[in-house]
């Protein structure tokens, strides 16, 4: 089994703010991140799927496809966009990291031949802080 | 010893903002900005790298205190803008294209008082890890 990892990014804008929640409430959870006018970020994501490397081509899976498949499924809807506002798969969520990653794997997932698996999603919010996501 | 040496601090804030001419139309401001001009604004991982240049002074060794430089930075500088909305919760912005590029000349001059004249300033700011402007160039 070889792990294959394709790093992608986009920058986006999103602000933490759960609207059943008073203004008081959203900065008290959430500080500057509920900043009404948004804030905004450099995204780095890392996708990793797993299977054997196949025997014809010596590829796990061919990594432009996936890179075709992350831009198509993921980024184009991401990059340069407002994640609480313009992201179908993003809403009436709370657009933290660790939900972002999830919808991020909930897009990518039926999209892979059945001989590899998505392994893992990898995102970086800042250079600082990453959430990881193994789809359990 | 009165040889320069340049001292460097860096920061960081994370900022939304678009790109957008409000003398132009539309289509003028997709063509020339492309998504960058997308209405409801996207934003980025800013890093700032403040440099200073000067003869250490004999009594402390310093340039500057870079303590004291970093303290200027974040009342000066990262208070008004980080996880702000660069066009509309800035004045600096209100009526300049928050490019990289004139986010470091704003940088600068509001730096630029808060040192000594005998100090050189100059501002690297980063947008994002492949896109970077300096000034003064």
């Amino acid at each position: 089994m070889v792990y294959l990892t394709r790093v992608e990014h986009f920058n986006a804008a999103h602000k933490l703010y759960n609207p059943e929640w008073t203004l008081e409430k959203n900065e008290e959870i959430f500080g500057k991140c509920a900043n009404e006018n948004w804030h905004g970020h450099n995204y780095e994501l890392l996708v990793t799927v797993k299977g054997k490397p196949d025997e014809g081509t010596g590829f796990v899976f061919d990594v432009k496809r996936l890179s075709t498949l992350i831009r198509e499924q993921v980024t184009e809807k991401l990059d340069h966009r407002n994640l609480n506002l313009d992201v179908d798969f993003m809403k009436g969520k709370m657009c933290s990291t660790e939900n972002l990653a999830i919808g991020i794997w909930q897009q990518l997932q039926p999209h892979l031949p059945s001989a590899i698996q998505l392994h893992a999603i990898k995102l970086y919010e800042t250079p600082r802080i990453y959430v990881e996501y193994f789809g359990e | 010893m009165s040889k320069k040496v340049a001292v460097f601090r860096r920061e960081h804030f994370n900022a939304a903002h678009r790109l957008f001419n409000p003398a132009w139309d539309e289509a003028k401001n997709n063509s020339v900005f492309g998504k960058c001009a997308l209405p409801h604004y996207h934003g980025h991982n800013y890093e700032l790298e403040v440099k200073v240049t000067g003869i250490p002074d004999p009594t402390t060794g310093y340039v500057i205190d870079l303590k004291n430089l970093s303290d200027i930075i974040q009342r000066t500088v990262l208070e008004k803008f980080d996880h702000k909305n660069l066009n509309l919760d800035t004045v600096e912005f209100k009526n300049l294209n928050p490019t990289a590029e004139n986010i470091a000349v704003v940088i600068y001059e509001i730096l630029r008082p808060e040192l000594s004249a005998d100090q050189e300033l100059q501002i690297r700011l980063y947008e994002t890890p492949r896109n970077f402007v300096e000034y003064p160039a």
